[in-house]
């Protein structure tokens, strides 16, 4: 299959794709920090607040416990709401471009 | 992976020849039954191999599978890339030695893959065809970058896979009983037949039946660990808190402290933080290189190019996640059921990185050392440590033969000129030399402290693999320039902090450690509690720097201690008071003492013949100058640096003008390499 020629710089343009690096991008920043935030937040924890991870709540299980559990459930929450996201919304933003990629001058 | 486990399995050579005497942990009787279960598992992984080279004749089937691979497969051989014995067995130990400090370390692994899926994982896919080389050439001068990605990519590779053929040999060794130098030839045959013959085909299935193994044999070993406690969490927690075994690791880890508390609260201690992981701001430098650098890991870059479209690579790093994700959970139960099963004393005593927490609880989950079922479940669980090596050595030497082959030969001496066959040629070729060559380096570096190596290689690709990929994909100043410098600059700090770093190995504490087992310690008279000594700035906690004050943690009052005896002489005491006992039970108590205290002089003596006329490391110092074991605290920042100064110092007019291309092409998938046609 020959691959027709592209003007990238017209579709880098186009508002439906500035559209979708915009919604992206902000989206994708946002999650990140989050998660780079909310992992940090474990071993500085476990190093300066012992106090408070010592605390227990449920039998021997401590709130240490509870958090380090919780950042699983983080982890994969993260991934389940971008791909939802990317599933639903990118994927038919780009898909459009696509189709209509070669008219793009 | 971590670096005291690497460190660990090391220490497991000197460590099982005195606890087996080289005869493994399976008993004799029992070999056949752990024969038959490799030998099942070699001859499945065979079968994939002739199948998969059935199919593997282009370079597209050779270094991706023909792009093939569904995101569920996918997402299954990125776990069984993933998870080294060291994820398998060594987590798992330090859970069961350390308690909560082993399983905080399990939760870096798993977050690691959200900048895999966020910022890595589509764009890669959409731009890339089979290396990291060729997602940078992509708008950055195509030979300087592919060179330099090749090196990085051969760097990081053949650190890890190293530590991988070390770790390895001597996991057989010690499980089986195989011959360390047996070991690394069959392990290294094996790996070489799946590249050379199967590509990334026979790979990718390789690594999917391991991860499928591992898997398996966790959630059967949870069943009967936590299955007997209901499957609650406080109920089987308590169990380990009210653990005597437990208790006693814990006062034996913190020493003096231990003195004011109740069997109930040391026990409680070990659900805490703060066993194990001792500096936090090394903590958070590992934690950078983890979460940065498992997403510039050539051989887990590699697994992306393998799927038909982006939406497969997400889907595979969802599926990668919740297996990776589902395992780490499970390490909770299975170190501390084997806490309370085996015990931390009993582990440790086999080997002190608590490696044979896992493959101990499967025994004594299958009725014990003593029992059939107990020796099948340990000779399983030995088999699938075996996949695991294996299998995430095929990756490794498949991520640095493409890179020799594709960037290197392909890419820069052939000018990206090579007929198809040659290329098929040339990967075959680079995976039989990169082969050789592991098993090579696995021979040369038995007993060698292998500890900074997987550190190393991860704080490579964090700040040298990951700056670059990164910044090409999303900044659009970014050129080849930065790219160059900072990925040369990244890498050179990472392994030159590295080399000056306490992972080394520093003479003078060894002798120390020695002298003291042989000549015993004078008389210590009782002293008052110190206080903490915080570091005199924050430049004193990183480097040992003139004028510095080093941080030093509070010491509890002790009392009095009476002068030990050297070795020798301790014998003799014990040996005379052998000859004076004639209960049955204290003079079994009296010769394991001096069981113990003869492999303690043999250790010290050997440690001496060693290292008793060196004064430095192979980096001439006597004591660390770089006080993290991790680098990345210092040298990510640093390479991201590099390549934006750099990029900012010159103007590179490829750079700039393919960047509306590569950003259309990451973000849409437009013109992306296709699945080949079968």
């Amino acid at each position: 299959m020959s691959k027709p020629e592209m003007n990238w710089a017209a579709i880098n343009a186009d508002p439906r794709f500035q559209a979708l690096h915009r919604k992206k991008s902000g989206f994708l920043w946002g999650l990140m920090i989050f998660a780079v935030i909310v992992y940090f937040l474990l071993p500085i924890g476990a190093a300066y607040y012992q106090d408070l991870f010592k605390v227990k709540v449920w039998g021997p299980v401590n709130l240490g416990i509870v958090f380090a559990l919780c950042e699983f459930v983080v982890a994969w929450s993260i991934a389940g709401i971008y791909a939802k996201r990317a599933n639903r919304d990118f994927d038919a933003m780009a898909a459009e471009i696509i189709k209509d990629a070669h008219n793009i001058k | 992976m971590n670096l005291k486990l690497i460190g660990g399995t090391a220490a497991l050579a000197v460590v099982s020849t005195l606890a087996y005497a080289g005869t493994g942990a399976v008993a004799d009787e029992f070999k056949w039954m752990t024969f038959a279960v490799f030998g099942a598992i070699i001859a499945l992984t065979m079968y994939i191999t002739y199948w998969a080279a059935r199919q593997t004749h282009t370079t597209s089937e050779f270094y991706a599978a023909g792009r093939s691979v569904t995101g569920v497969q996918n997402g299954w051989a990125i776990a069984g890339d993933y998870l080294s014995a060291a994820s398998f067995l060594g987590i798992a130990g330090l859970i069961s030695l350390y308690g909560y400090d082993g399983f905080m370390y399990s939760v870096g692994w798993l977050m690691a893959y959200i900048t895999v899926l966020l910022v890595i994982a589509e764009p890669c896919r959409n731009i890339g065809k089979y290396t990291l080389g060729d997602i940078l050439a992509f708008r950055n001068n195509p030979k300087a970058s592919k060179t330099v990605a090749a090196l990085s990519t051969i760097t990081v590779s053949t650190f890890y896979l190293t530590a991988q053929m070390v770790g390895g040999g001597v996991l057989i060794k010690t499980l089986i009983g195989i011959d360390y130098t047996v070991s690394v030839i069959g392990v290294g045959i094996l790996m070489m037949a799946y590249v050379v013959f199967g590509g990334m085909k026979a790979t990718t299935w390789v690594q999917i039946v391991k991860a499928v193994l591992l898997v398996t044999a966790s959630i059967v070993l949870v069943l009967f660990t936590w299955g007997q406690y209901g499957f609650s969490l406080p109920g089987f927690l308590q169990t380990v808190v009210s653990d005597p075994k437990v208790q006693a690791q814990v006062a034996k880890l913190i020493g003096d402290a231990a003195t004011n508390m109740t069997a109930e609260e040391m026990g409680q201690r070990f659900l805490e933080p703060g066993l194990f992981l001792k500096n936090p701001i090394d903590q958070i430098s590992l934690g950078m290189a983890l979460v940065l650098g498992t997403a510039g890991l050539p051989h887990i870059l590699m697994r992306f190019f393998t799927v038909p479209t982006a939406q497969d690579a997400r889907k595979s790093v969802i599926w990668a996640m919740s297996i990776i994700g589902g395992f780490y959970v499970l390490t909770l139960f299975l170190g501390m059921g084997a806490a309370i099963n085996v015990g931390p004393a009993f582990i440790s005593g086999l080997d002190k990185g608590g490696n044979m927490a896992a493959p101990l609880l499967a025994q004594y989950v299958g009725g014990g050392p003593e029992s059939m079922l107990g020796n099948l479940f340990l000779a399983f669980v030995a088999a699938v440590a075996f996949a695991t090596i294996v299998a995430v050595v095929a990756g490794l030497v498949l991520a640095a033969a493409s890179a020799m082959a594709h960037d290197i030969y392909v890419g820069v001496i052939k000018g990206d000129h090579a007929s198809p066959r040659e290329q098929v040629v040339a990967a075959r070729t680079a995976s039989v030399i990169v082969g050789i060559l592991a098993i090579y380096v696995g021979i040369a570096a038995e007993g060698q402290n292998v500890a900074h190596l997987v550190g190393m290689a991860f704080a490579v690709a964090a700040s040298s693999n990951l700056p670059a990929i990164f910044l090409t994909l999303y900044w659009k100043r970014c050129n080849s320039y930065g790219v160059v410098v900072g990925m040369l600059v990244g890498s050179l700090t990472a392994i030159g902090l590295v080399m000056v770093s306490p992972n080394m190995t520093y003479p003078a504490p060894i002798i120390k450690e020695a002298r003291k087992v042989l000549d015993g310690t004078p008389a210590q008279p009782a002293h008052d509690a110190i206080p903490a000594v915080p570091a005199s700035s924050f430049a004193c906690q990183l480097f040992d720097l003139d004028g510095c004050v080093k941080a030093e943690p509070a010491h509890p009052a002790t009392p009095a201690m009476e002068a030990q005896p050297g070795a020798a002489e301790k014998l003799a005491l014990l040996n005379e008071k052998l000859a004076s006992l004639s209960d049955e039970e204290e003079i079994a108590a009296v010769k394991k003492d001096i069981d113990a205290t003869e492999k303690a002089k043999a250790k010290a003596e050997a440690d001496l013949a060693k290292f008793g006329n060196q004064t430095t490391s192979m980096m001439g110092l006597e004591k660390p100058f770089f006080l993290l074991k991790n680098p990345g605290l210092i040298s990510i920042p640093l390479g991201f640096l590099c390549v934006i100064v750099f990029s900012l110092l010159f103007r590179d007019k490829r750079s700039e003008d393919m960047w509306g291309e590569l950003y259309v092409r990451q973000n849409t998938g437009i013109h992306a390499e296709g699945a080949t046609a079968h």
